[in-house]
């Protein structure tokens, strides 16, 4: 294997890793404080086609595009929608007490089927298929960190050509950690998602808490859509549902962290690594494997590669599971709605 | 009102529906003292302090609290008030430490970081007695030692008034000792304790002064070292009230269950069900009484198969038709294929027995649908007896499909009972049969069991209410902790020995 192969492998593990981690740690606020919110991939598409569309209208209205409001109105766009998103499936699940999984898979439905639609009406405005290009905001999004991008040689090449969203969601993750363990408002959000009726007890604003971190949760996750837009596929849309697959894994992420965003921080990596197998694989270890399970095609065995991220996830799973140790456990009343109890 | 007066109610009233679970309560908590709420179950001890601590909000009625009139909509009021109440379930979250519970849902503001809250909370364990490790994990205490941790939470939020719901129910007489002398040691301090109960020992043990419910009313407050078991036990049962059920003598009885040392342990290694031995006959009601959680669920389920009961317990079925069997052991369908039938209401009313989203067709189906042939379900005789238990029992229900979860609750158990019934059983154990129904319904169903008795079923009956206990059955069986407390004849049984051996263990064992 060579060393520019190896590169290429860990650039693209990042660039996957930075979406999924950006969808994971937003559904790790929303299951920690017992929102089961399914709709991720959804809220994730959501997010990038609003962000798309933010910019695309902005360059297309002006001759000459300021890169800062470039990176400003399509965060903005990205933000307001995901969080409007995650306000929906609040009213649903919280005052509606709508069953959570139903809600949330009818959200990724429902968040796919209109970001399609609207990245269908965006191509048609662009004139044709693959002709869409926000060139100016893409540019703006992958601009990499001063100094440390160009002046450290390879440990620049590995670590830091990447847009600089990719730094800001480590910083977000680590936050985030610090958020759940050293805050009183992160333990107080913990308390709901393990027993809402003790913290309803406690004095916690229950409704409250669960709506803020659906629409936080949200906003957050659908920075990964536009990350995934605006980074991963340069500027384009295509409707092929792309980043709906990878808010699958973002929600599989949660479970493999055991629900703790510090764990994102390397396993959106790992994910993304794995994802990649199928391209970066030495072809002598391919045909060894093909060889060994009686594969007669490279093109299935890619599709084997292709579920490695959900096979660890199934391992991590069990292991947790056979571990019993509590603090690894999905807070105990994820999925649940709550009402205060009546007789 | 003097100055010592912490919380006066006045004419509380709260209704569920149209059970009244408290009717014109009014009486009054002091500080320095200790006050013991006492009732049998369903006498609505806990309800009306639900309602101090913000759970429930009163109908109608008062409350001041230190001379003034307030409102208590939710917990944060109680709080904010000083009133803080130790539920019988534990409201702590398992995977925090104690300091974390004890912190919850504070704002963050002076001397409130999690170091100073430690010295705070340290300095509260000294004063009063308090044992506790501010790091443990709640998942790995013991029930005492949470018991403690909501204690010391509700004091670190400042409550003066302190509302114990059967602190003692689930601790070790050691423990007990401990629990009271920290109580003992917070009057002391100048807090104003209540402690529901219905254990009458404590009650003169710790108390200063008692006041009794019955039924949701408030029946007196007497000072406990005027008054003595006997009082208290009267004023606790109430006169005996006579209901105009029918109990007609059956004479010719025959054995059907031989219940043998039956012992049950659960889940956390309690024996709930502890060396119970009785017999069962046709033509007979047996009624169980007892305390709620005094294991009558698990003595009716572990006679049903349902739990696992231990080495050594028997259960021998002597029937007519089917032969003389070992029921411990068997499968609960081998069991219901001999004709024992379970109708147990559980407090949810849905929770045991019926599928809610179904019909009554469907319903009735679920214990019948081994019995066509091939693969298809055989909807005409399950159909038919349900039009039965419709008409016979005059289920209000739009039609045979309409899910039963949308049923009001007397139809509900009307159709739990009637099929119970309509599968010819010859032992049918009912338990809470008219959990919340109305008295016409009530009666409704006690008209059933009675039938079911003239037909030769022996028929048990766990009730929650004495005097239909007294009226109803043919004899009374006293469940206490597990134990049986005694079996006594429901012609000639009072109220007050029933409400005795309810509450009070015998010492030593006398079966019958």
């Amino acid at each position: 294997m060579t060393s520019e192969l190896l590169l290429a492998w860990i650039s693209a593990a990042i660039t996957f890793g930075t979406v999924i981690m950006f969808g994971s740690i937003g559904e790790t606020l929303n299951e920690k404080c017992g929102g089961l919110n399914l709709g991720t991939p959804g809220v994730m598409m959501l997010g990038g086609i609003a962000s798309l569309a933010g910019a695309f209208f902005y360059e297309n209205s002006v001759s000459n595009p300021n890169p800062v409001l470039c990176v400003i109105i399509s965060l903005l766009c990205c933000i307001i929608v995901s969080a409007l998103a995650g306000l929906l499936y609040g009213f649903l699940t919280i005052t509606l007490r709508a069953n959570q999984n139903v809600t949330g898979l009818t959200l990724t439905i429902f968040g796919t089927g209109v970001a399609n639609f609207f990245g269908g009406s965006l191509v048609k405005l662009s004139g044709g298929v693959g002709q869409i290009n926000v060139a100016a905001t893409s540019k703006a999004f992958k601009a990499m960190l001063p100094v440390l991008s160009d002046k450290l040689g390879v440990i620049s090449k590995i670590f830091f050509s990447y847009g600089w969203l990719t730094y800001v969601v480590l910083i977000m993750a680590f936050a985030m950690q610090y958020f759940f363990s050293r805050t009183r408002t992160g333990l107080n959000l913990r308390a709901i998602g393990e027993n809402p009726a003790t913290a309803d007890a406690a004095g916690i604003n229950v409704t409250v808490y669960k709506y803020a971190a659906s629409c936080i949760g949200s906003a957050i996750a659908g920075i990964g859509g536009l990350f995934y837009v605006m980074d991963y596929v340069k500027g384009t849309w295509a409707n092929d549902s792309g980043i709906e697959a990878l808010g699958w894994l973002a929600v599989a992420l949660v479970i493999f962290t055991s629900w703790k965003p510090k764990n994102a921080t390397w396993g959106a990596y790992l994910f993304g690594f794995c994802y990649w197998v199928y391209l970066y694989v030495p072809s002598g270890i391919s045909a060894f494997l093909m060889k060994i399970f009686k594969v007669s095609k490279s093109t299935y065995m890619q599709n084997l590669y292709k579920m490695i991220p959900y096979l660890v996830t199934i391992v991590v799973l069990i292991m947790v599971s056979s571990h019993k140790k509590r603090e690894n456990q999905a807070p105990a009343s994820l999925g649940v709605s709550y009402f205060r109890e009546d007789r | 009102m003097d100055n010592n007066t912490a919380i006066q109610l006045v004419n509380i009233t709260k209704s569920f529906g149209a059970v009244k679970a408290n009717e014109n309560v009014s009486f009054d908590i002091r500080k320095h003292e200790i006050l013991a709420l006492l009732g049998e179950n369903g006498s609505g001890k806990t309800t009306v302090m639900n309602m101090l601590a913000g759970i429930y909000y009163p109908d109608e009625g008062e409350i001041f609290v230190n001379g003034k009139q307030v409102s208590i909509k939710d917990p944060k009021d109680a709080f904010d008030l000083g009133i803080g109440m130790i539920h019988q379930h534990y409201k702590l979250i398992d995977v925090f430490t104690a300091l974390e519970n004890i912190v919850l849902g504070l704002k963050p503001g002076d001397n409130n970081d999690m170091a100073s809250a430690r010295t705070r909370v340290n300095d509260i364990c000294s004063r009063y007695g308090f044992e506790m490790d501010l790091d443990m994990k709640v998942y790995d205490m013991t029930v005492s030692q949470k018991q403690t941790l909501e204690i010391i939470k509700v004091l670190y939020r400042g409550a003066d008034i302190l509302i114990l719901d059967e602190p003692t129910a689930v601790l070790t007489p050691q423990e007990t000792e401990r629990l009271f002398t920290i109580i003992r040691n917070m009057r002391n301090d100048g807090k104003a304790i209540v402690i529901i109960t219905h254990k009458l020992n404590e009650v003169l043990e710790i108390s200063d002064r008692v006041t009794i419910l019955r039924k949701g009313h408030f029946i007196g407050t007497v000072n406990t070292k005027e008054t003595n078991e006997k009082e208290l036990t009267e004023m606790m049962v109430g006169e005996k009230i006579t209901l105009d059920i029918n109990r007609d003598l059956i004479e010719e009885k025959h054995l059907r269950l031989q219940v043998r040392n039956l012992t049950v342990i659960n889940n956390e290694n309690k024996k709930v069900v502890d060396d119970v031995s009785f017999d069962l006959y046709s033509g007979e009601i047996l009624g169980i009484a007892g305390i709620s959680g005094s294991g009558q669920k698990e003595l009716l389920e572990a006679i049903m198969g349902l739990q696992k009961s231990e080495e050594g317990s028997s259960v021998i079925y002597y029937s007519t038709a089917h032969g003389v069997h070992e029921l411990v052991g068997l499968s609960t369908r081998e069991i219901i294929s001999y004709g024992l039938h379970l109708a147990f209401v559980p407090e949810d009313r849905l929770g045991m027995g019926l599928v809610g989203n179904m019909g009554m067709t469907d319903n009735v189906m679920l214990k019948r649908y081994r019995k066509g042939k091939g693969p298809f379900l055989h909807r005409a005789q399950p159909q038919q007896m349900a039009i039965k238990i419709k008409d016979e029992l005059e289920v209000d229900t739009p039609s045979l499909d309409y899910p039963v979860r949308r049923l009001s609750g007397g139809n509900v158990q009307k159709v739990l009972v009637g099929r119970e019934i309509n599968n010819k059983p010859t032992v049918l154990m009912t338990a809470y049969a008219v959990r919340g129904l109305d008295i016409n319904t009530s009666y409704a169903i006690y008209n059933l069991l009675n039938e079911q008795k003239k037909h030769g079923v022996a028929v048990v009956y766990v009730g929650e209410d004495l005097d239909v206990l007294l009226a109803l059955s043919d004899r009374i069986l006293v469940l206490c902790n597990g134990k049986v407390n005694g079996i006594l004849d429901g012609r000639s049984a009072h109220k007050e020995e029933v409400g005795m051996l309810m509450t009070n263990l015998k010492k030593g064992d006398q079966h019958e």
